[in-house]
This record gives structure tokens, sequence and C-alpha cells, in this order.
């Protein structure tokens, strides 16, 4: 996709050459422009983060706090309480473990108005390693009650997602990627609602669950797999990890019978454990696959290749497809009842 | 400048009111930190009967002083005041720590009005106090934050990342009081963690900092009022305190950090509380 980005939100940023983060540091300076109550904070990543940019437009509203998360986050909980919207940025690993206590009780427990936009989440800082990678952020995140948590699939999403946050009144938590993100949407026409997932193509054999960058993967999948497998398969891009879009996942379960889940993250404890539990709860039965990271350390390489290590780029997902239909499930007498 | 006789009788008074109050409140809970609510005592007293601009009729008024009490197991003691402020029904006080109850060891800002920040876990008060600052000082609001840190508390590293962050900022319409008892659970501040030269390294990280007797009303009050007037520097006021302070049998016991008082112990603290009185204010 060539052409720069059209729409409403995105008429002065061409995602064809911003990746998520920069879109998100020029929405965040949109929202400035428009709230004077908007201020950001950092500690010491406004580069790596891109919230700089709302640095350079407002340097009275910019808060570096050094290599201090807990402070970091500590703060922000003040500043909320005061009657500001803080927007927090560092990097995924550090928000959802080194800070997790003063997210957990200085934020969400009194509800405060925090958003916290983490990057480098999943495997995307890639040569980075394991201590900047962020598998586990989706388990913890969405365990804490009352955090919204939104993995945006591509840069456009990321520009959506950031003022859906804005928008809505208590803690939100957004994981973005490092680097480039393969683009999923060709523009921002289209409709972003918290805990809505938004279907990609639809299918009748098998449905794909992503989320961030392997929205786009799966989609590319399910091209594939229609061409030379003749297959029908359903993508789905569930951005809001919570709250999730159960309907979604009930609806596909009953089309398609078939479920595989895909993330940049541990599959202990994020998207393909939300799915499981919602599938669990429903008393019907499904053929159900998660693709992530398979409870180990991440390894160090290009994050396109360490997606490709963990099977959850094209090719794997390809391949889990195939697998996946050609197993046998337990057939279920009763199975439209209670739908 | 000392404190006017009426002043100093006033709130002495009002000290002893709540002391006992908070005895009462120990014996409807069960149990509670009662040494670490008796150690605060008398700063929170000064806050709250002199300083502080607020309004138990409009707990949440914009331009209200906020405060912070970090070391939040203290709650009993916070609860005490406020109740006693008419913050919310004193009748509260008889379910602290019961099942469903408002009240518990650490008090919850959506649950109690006069709270404005939820605290308990240790190490986190300071850095929601210089948020708060940050946001007064950005929306140009004249309000200031007190903050009461335990000095067990200071263990944390969370604490000393604040410090750094307050004087970076020059936060000046932050104040910070360590309750300096010197006793934590597990025994004396300096035998299980020593924090001693305490004043030096809070000064080292940029703090004007005033080491005063924390029972002392007088000092107490010229210290807070130098602290509301600074302008270049940071305030940090290290209270040299005495847990479970006006109760004898438990006056420096860190043993007392938590504790349940039966009916015979209460009219025990009662009779101690009115003698610790007698001696001060005759």
């Amino acid at each position: 996709m060539s052409s720069p980005a059209k729409g409403l939100t995105f008429t002065a940023i061409d995602s064809t050459k911003l990746n998520s983060s920069e879109i998100y540091g020029n929405t965040l300076v949109e929202l400035g422009e428009a709230d004077p109550r908007v201020v950001a904070l950092t500690a010491d990543l406004a580069k790596s983060t891109k919230i700089g940019i709302f640095q350079e437009r407002f340097p009275e509203r910019f808060y570096n706090m050094g290599i201090a998360e807990q402070n970091l986050f500590g703060t922000a909980a003040g500043m909320a309480e005061s009657g500001l919207i803080p927007f927090v940025s560092t990097f995924a690993i550090f928000t959802s473990m080194r800070a997790a206590e003063q997210v957990h009780t200085d934020i969400c427990y009194p509800r405060s108005n925090v958003k916290i936009i983490a990057t480098h989440a999943g495997t995307s800082f890639g040569q980075a390693g394991t201590t900047h990678h962020a598998t586990e952020d989706l388990a913890v995140m969405r365990s804490i009650a009352g955090l919204t948590v939104i993995s945006p699939a591509d840069g456009i999403e990321t520009g959506k997602a950031v003022r859906a946050a804005y928008q809505i009144e208590g803690p939100v938590y957004i994981r973005i990627n490092r680097g480039f993100d393969m683009q999923l949407y060709a523009d921002d026409d289209y409709d972003f609602e918290i805990g809505r997932s938004i279907q990609i193509r639809d299918g009748s054999d098998l449905t794909i669950i992503a989320t961030g960058a392997t929205v786009y993967q799966a989609n590319e999948a399910a091209k594939i797999l229609e061409k030379t497998d003749g297959l029908s398969v359903r993508v789905i891009n569930m951005h809001s990890i919570k709250p999730l879009d159960n309907d979604a996942v009930l609806k596909a379960l009953f089309d398609t019978r078939r479920i595989i889940t895909v993330e940049d993250h541990n599959v202990v404890g994020g998207l393909g454990s939300a799915v499981a539990e919602v599938i669990a709860e429903s008393r019907k039965s499904c053929s159900f696959r998660r693709l992530g990271i398979q409870d180990e350390f991440s390894i160090i390489g290009l994050h396109e290749d360490l997606m490709a290590h963990h099977g959850i780029d094209t090719n794997g997902i390809l391949e889990a497809v195939r697998e996946t239909m050609g197993m046998e499930f337990e057939e279920d007498d009763n199975w439209e009842d209670d739908f | 400048m000392s404190l006017s006789k009426e002043d100093f009788i006033r709130l002495h008074q009002k000290g002893k009111d709540l002391r006992k109050l908070i005895v009462d409140t120990t014996f409807w809970a069960g149990s509670a930190h009662i040494g670490g609510a008796m150690s605060m005592l008398d700063m929170m007293v000064m806050l709250y009967h002199k300083y502080l601009n607020i309004d138990p009729a409009d707990p949440e008024k914009t331009d209200r002083d906020r405060f912070v009490l970090s070391k939040g197991h203290a709650g009993v003691g916070h609860a005490a005041v406020l109740a006693d402020l008419g913050f919310f029904d004193r009748e509260w006080l008889k379910e602290f720590n019961l099942t469903g109850s408002n009240l518990g060891i650490h008090l919850d800002r959506n649950k109690v009005p006069g709270v404005d920040i939820s605290t308990g876990s240790l190490g986190h008060g300071l850095s929601i106090s210089l948020g708060l600052a940050l946001g007064a000082r950005r929306q140009e609001a004249g309000w200031k934050t007190w903050c009461i840190l335990g000095d067990g508390e200071m263990n944390e590293g969370s604490v000393w990342e604040a410090a750094m962050a307050i004087n970076h900022y020059r936060a000046t319409n932050l104040i910070t009081i360590v309750d300096r008892n010197r006793c934590m659970i597990d025994g004396e501040t300096e035998s299980i963690m020593g924090l001693d030269p305490l004043e030096d390294k809070l000064a080292a990280f940029g703090f004007d900092v005033l080491s005063i007797d924390g029972h002392d009303l007088n000092a107490i009050d010229a210290a807070f009022t130098h602290a509301v007037h600074a302008k270049e520097r940071p305030v940090c006021i290290v209270a040299n305190t005495v847990k479970g302070k006006s109760i004898d049998f438990m006056e420096d016991d860190y043993t007392w950090h938590y504790g349940g008082i039966d009916s015979d112990k209460v009219e025990l603290c009662k009779s101690s509380i009115e003698n610790y009185y007698r001696n001060i204010l005759n």
C-alpha cells in the first residue's frame, strides 16, 4: 500500500512513512492542541517511544522522569488526581513488570484517568532480547480490574485507539510495537470501538482471531489458504483484549467450530487465554489452538524472524490452519441448542 | 514564633480527644496500627486543625489542599481525624475493619470522604504527591500537597526516585514529612535497615531539611510555616517521634506496630493519655 492514508483522523499523517509510535506521537499532539489537560510523561524514552513529538510541541506539558518507572507511574497517578490527563509512555516490559504495582494500585485501584501507551511490545524489540521483550504484559494488564487493554493492529489503528482512550474516562493500556508494522488498513475510514472486534474477512471453515501485528499476518495467510487450499477462513482483529468481544468469539465458535488465536505474547494469559475462557464457558466444543510464544523466553533476532520462529507469521499461521483442518473433533448432537 | 496560648491549648485538647478516639477505634476494630497512628498524630492535628484548606461539607472542592498518607497503614489515625471533623459519620469508626465496612486498615479514597489518595503499599505516596504538586503548578492552582511518610518505608527505592524528581522539578508546593519513629515491624529501623544519617541523605537529594521534635506543637507549627513559604527548595520535615506516643506501655516499643487492645487495656490507654496531656497542659 503506497498511497498516503486519508481519513478524518489522519489527514496529516502519512502512515506509509510513519510507524505506529510516530502516529501515536502525532495523535497525542492533536489531542494536546485541543485539550490543555493533556500532558505527557516518560522515563528517558522520549525519543524511542515518540512521545517526544509532543515534547517538541508542548515542552511545558512534558515531563521526563528519568530512568525511574515506579515514580513515573506514581507521578502520573497524582497528576490525574489533580485534573490533568496524563499520557505515559515507556517500554511495555517496564510498564507491566517494573511498575506493575504502581499501575495496579496507584492508577487502576482509584480508577485514575491515566492513559498508558506502552511501546516495544511483544518481541518487536527483536535484537534487544528477552530483557526488552514484553510477552506477559497482556496477561498482567488484563487481570487488573477496570483497566481497558488495547492492542492495535497497525499505525492507523494506533491513532484510533489513542483517540478512543482519550474519549473514555479511566485507565487505559495500549501496547504498540517498536518499528514499522505491516499496514493492515489503507485508511482510517472504519469504525473503531473499544470492546468491538473487527472482522477483516469472513469465512466458514475456521476463524483466526488475532491481535496486534499478527492480524496482518493472519489476513495474508487466509488469502493464501483461499487460493491454494480452497479454505474459507474468517479473520478477526481483536484489538480490545479487555473488554473482549465475547459475541464475536461465540459467533465464530458457532459458525466455524475451529478457532486459532494469534498473538505476539505468551500463550499463557493473553489473547489465547481470553478467547479460551469464553469458549470454555460456552458449554460448546471447539477445535482450538493458541499461537504465540509457547511459554518460553524469547530469542534474539529481527522481529520478523522472531515471528517466524514462534510460528506467528504468515507461514506459521498457514501451517497451523492446515493442521487444525486435518483434526477431527467430537460431534455434538445438540450443537445448535442455546445459541 | 510560638503558638498562641489559645491555639496551644486548643490543639492539645484536640490531640487528646483524637488519641482517645484512636484507642476506641482500635478496640472496635479488634486491632489496628495504633503505634504509628500515635506517632504521627501531632502533625495530623496541626495539619487538619490549622494548615489544610479543607471543607468537610465539600470534600472534593477543587482548591482544597491535598493530603497523602504514604504510610497508609496508619489509616486508623487518619480515619479518626476525618470522622471527628465530620467528613463522615463517626459511627463508621465502630465498623472499622468489619466485613463490608467503608473503613479498613488502608483507607480507600473511593469509599472514605476526605481521603484524597488510596494508599497502603509503601513507597508509593511520595510519587503520587509529586504528581499532585506538578498538576497544581501546571494548572496554576495555589493549593498545596502534604505527604506523611513512615521512616521504615524509606527503605523503598521508589521513595528516593520521587525524592530525586521532587528536587529536579523544585516542587516547593509539596511538603514532605517523615514520621521518624525509628520502628518498623521487625524491629528498630537502624537494626533492620539503617537510615541514618537520614537528614544528610535527604539534604543531599536537595531538600531543605528541618529536623524537629514531632510531638512539640510549637516546633511543628514553626516547621510548617517555614514549609508553606518555601520558594527555592522543597522542604522535608524529619519529625522525630515516638511510636505509641502518650500510651506509656506502648511508647517506643516496635511490637506495637500493630496490635489489639481489650476493654481493660482501653482504660489503661485512656488514663495514660490523660496523664500525658495533664503534664503538657498544666
